[in-house]
């Protein structure tokens, strides 16, 4: 099909997307873009090149929505007109559709899943990228880490010169790719008490990028993630230039982070949960700083946002606190459990396993999630296991050594939050861990409860 | 562990390098499946650079990126042959997906380049153009019994089997062995290679147990395994099946 030009093609998404909505098919965040790209295959590129102030493109595993928030809060707070993609609908299509409403936006703020980075840098050539951690994640989809990392290093390659590229130091993956790239601004945590000495389970990127030599850690964060060396070829992280001096964990009400910028300190107080939510304030205000805000614009922004949709999102149900941890690999699953058993009572846990495209089909990600935290901490109370592949979640816990006879097994959601809320009534907090699409799932469970907003409404 | 009780040694072999398919939970499978039997399980573990024990019962080798395979390669090769002792006199060894690769010939790679395997099953593989992704349902046959087995497969590698093995089942769903002539895996004698994780040994606790017996055999316990509550592991088989009937 020829292209068509660019004011009816735009004209006819938009249209698509206002009748999905009327239509009552989701939020119209995907269905505008893929037909435009359809009728106009260069109209991203085109789109992405009228916005005066240039494109922002952020993309890792983990933390995408969080830190894509983080920033716009920050470009908000200094009244900066921004067109973001902000319900999470980060594919190409999800960037075109966003940019269909770019009039009047002065910058573009895009959270970009991490397969889709290397096509949408090529169309939008950003003027800042921001490469945040590369983990383990869905193999079924994305195959393995090292395509990934090799997709990405190419992809960086092609990069204007002028463009900044704001990278997480801690990863020594990502850190090579940014390393090779002449204009780039490094984050990263520096204070050793929040560190721990052994890699995890599920670790990967372990090898020095150089010489293949196993990398030495002075300290581990997540995963892979930490202040790492080479002791055969010196090869080592470099000291970040945005970094946390100070982490001081405050279970699920937060954290308090003394972090250092070239332009002066921060003292943040933010409403985010755990050290992935750390790395992710540290992404958000390296990006923003890069982006020319002043700390006395980013802490203050950044002390106000609360959790994005899913991740560790709080809802009271009579006396119930159920507080929502998405967990869809094993370093995000580890940082939510980690989070968890900051809190000083009895937990109460809910997981919800769903293996469809958005999950990954292949669950076998779930024996790398050390579970057995939990086991070995007491404060378990009680375990509901839900979802499309609830047995598998039920042998993974059988396997870790749970008593099945303390286990509830319930395929289905609603009926298993009603068995989660009914055994949590006595002390009053309930967890639940679900994939994505668990998430939506449980989401609507609750909208029908009248209890939170439909996901495309969050802003 | 008591003395006397029956002690199964698992020599578990990279587990730092070998283990993208969630290769604990295998062995977390044999530890508890022996301990809940009041039999025990020692782990030996065994990476790059590290002697292989030829006195262990059950040898487990995992998956892992290209990268990490390669690198595992060339350090198996030159000291497989306590590993290769071992399995002549009946000691059980299972290999699973790069595991299983690395258990044959060879592997020839996509860049031409060609990476070495023990010969313990004689088989071959090739990458292939693309990845074998899906949902596995099996026809297995072992110790005189046949079963349907369960798991997930993603492989690029197509391998072939010559005449000293034979397929360790046939495919009712997915591709197998190379998505054309319906098999998958391999065995001869106690020495089984597959491309199935999920991982396979949960959700099929009956080859689980068929492993852990041959395992005890040659250890020179005589111990029956009596029969466990398996509703669970039932549970999950059939949820896999019932997948892997629908289309995605």
């Amino acid at each position: 099909m020829p292209s068509l030009p660019q004011g009816l093609a735009a004209g006819a998404a938009r249209g698509a997307g206002r009748l999905s909505q009327k239509l009552g098919r989701g939020g119209g965040t995907t269905i505008p873009g893929l037909l435009l790209n359809r009728l106009r295959p260069e109209a991203t590129a085109e789109m992405a090149l009228a916005v005066p102030g240039g494109v922002i493109l952020l993309s890792g595993t983990n933390g995408k929505t969080t830190t894509a928030r983080l920033v716009r809060a920050a470009l908000d707070a200094s009244g900066t007109r921004v067109v973001a993609n902000t319900a999470g609908s980060n594919l190409e299509r999800g960037v075109a559709t966003a940019l269909l409403n770019a009039e009047g936006a002065e910058v573009a703020l895009f959270e970009v899943d991490e397969a889709a980075l290397p096509g949408l840098i090529a169309q939008t050539r950003p003027r800042i990228v921001t490469l945040m951690n590369l983990f383990r994640d869905q193999l079924d989809r994305y195959g393995e880490l090292e395509h990934l990392v090799d997709r990405w290093r190419d992809a960086v390659a092609e990069l204007d010169p002028a463009a900044t590229v704001i990278y997480n130091a801690d990863d020594p993956a990502v850190a090579e790719i940014a390393a090779r790239h002449p204009n780039s601004v490094s984050y990263g945590i520096e204070d050793p008490r929040v560190g721990r000495d052994r890699l995890p389970h599920a670790a990967d990127t372990t090898e020095c990028r150089h010489c293949g030599a196993s990398l030495h850690y002075e300290m581990v964060t997540i995963a892979h993630l930490g202040r790492w060396s080479c002791s055969e070829c010196g090869l080592a992280r470099v000291q970040p230039d945005v970094r946390a001096t100070r982490v001081e964990l405050h279970g699920l009400d937060g954290q308090r982070l003394a972090i250092a910028t070239p332009q002066g300190p921060i003292e943040l107080s933010l409403r985010l949960p755990g050290m992935h939510n750390s790395y992710n304030a540290l992404a958000a205000t390296a990006t923003a700083v890069a982006l020319s805000l002043t700390p006395e614009t980013i802490g203050p922004a950044l002390a106000k946002r609360e959790a994005a949709f899913g991740r560790a999102e709080r809802t009271q149900i009579d006396k119930v606190k159920v507080t929502t941890l998405l967990a869809k690999n094993p370093a995000g699953a580890n940082e939510n459990i980690r989070t968890m058993l900051l809190e000083d009572h009895p937990l109460h846990l809910l997981v919800l396993l769903n293996d469809r495209t958005a999950d990954g089909q292949d669950i076998s990600w779930i024996w790398d999630v050390d579970y057995e935290m939990l086991l070995d901490s007491d404060q378990l109370a009680s375990l509901t296991v839900s979802g499309d592949r609830a047995y598998d979640m039920a042998l993974r816990f059988r396997y870790a050594g749970f008593e099945p006879d303390r286990l509830s097994v319930v395929p289905s959601v609603p009926a298993a939050l009603n068995a989660a809320l009914q055994s949590s009534s006595s002390t009053g907090d309930l967890y639940v861990l679900p994939t994505y699409t668990a998430l939506l799932e449980f989401q609507a469970v609750l909208a029908d409860r009248g209890l939170v907003p439909s996901f495309w409404e969050d802003r | 562990m008591s003395i006397g009780q029956p002690t199964v040694r698992l020599c578990h072999l990279y587990p730092e390098h070998l283990n993208i398919y969630a290769d604990r939970g295998n062995i977390a499978v044999f530890q508890r499946r022996l301990e809940w039997r009041a039999l025990s399980l020692e782990v030996v573990e065994v990476g790059l650079g590290d002697p292989i024990p030829s006195d262990c019962h059950l040898y487990y080798l995992g998956g892992g990126q290209d990268r990490d395979q390669m690198l595992v390669a060339d350090d198996l090769v030159q000291k497989a042959n306590p590993l290769r002792h071992a399995a002549h006199d009946g000691a059980v060894v299972l290999g699973v997906c790069g595991g299983y690769q690395l258990l044959g010939h060879c592997y020839s790679g996509a860049d031409g380049r060609s990476m070495p395997g023990i010969g313990l099953l004689d088989l071959e593989t090739t990458a292939g153009s693309s990845r074998l992704i899906g949902d596995v349902v099996l026809d297995v046959t072992l110790g005189g019994q046949t079963r349907t087995v369960v798991g997930y497969e993603n492989h690029a590698g197509r391998t072939h089997l010559g005449g000293g093995c034979t397929p360790l089942g046939h495919v009712r769903r997915g591709h197998g062995n190379n998505g054309d002539d319906g098999c998958e895996g391999a065995v001869a004698g106690r020495c089984l290679g597959t491309y199935l994780h999920g991982p396979l040994l949960p959700k099929n606790p009956w080859m689980a147990d068929t492993l852990l017996g041959w395992a005890l055999e040659h250890a020179g316990f005589g111990v029956d395994l009596e029969p466990l509550d398996d509703g669970l592991e039932s549970a999950a088989h059939g949820a896999a099946a019932t997948r892997a009937g629908r289309k995605r």
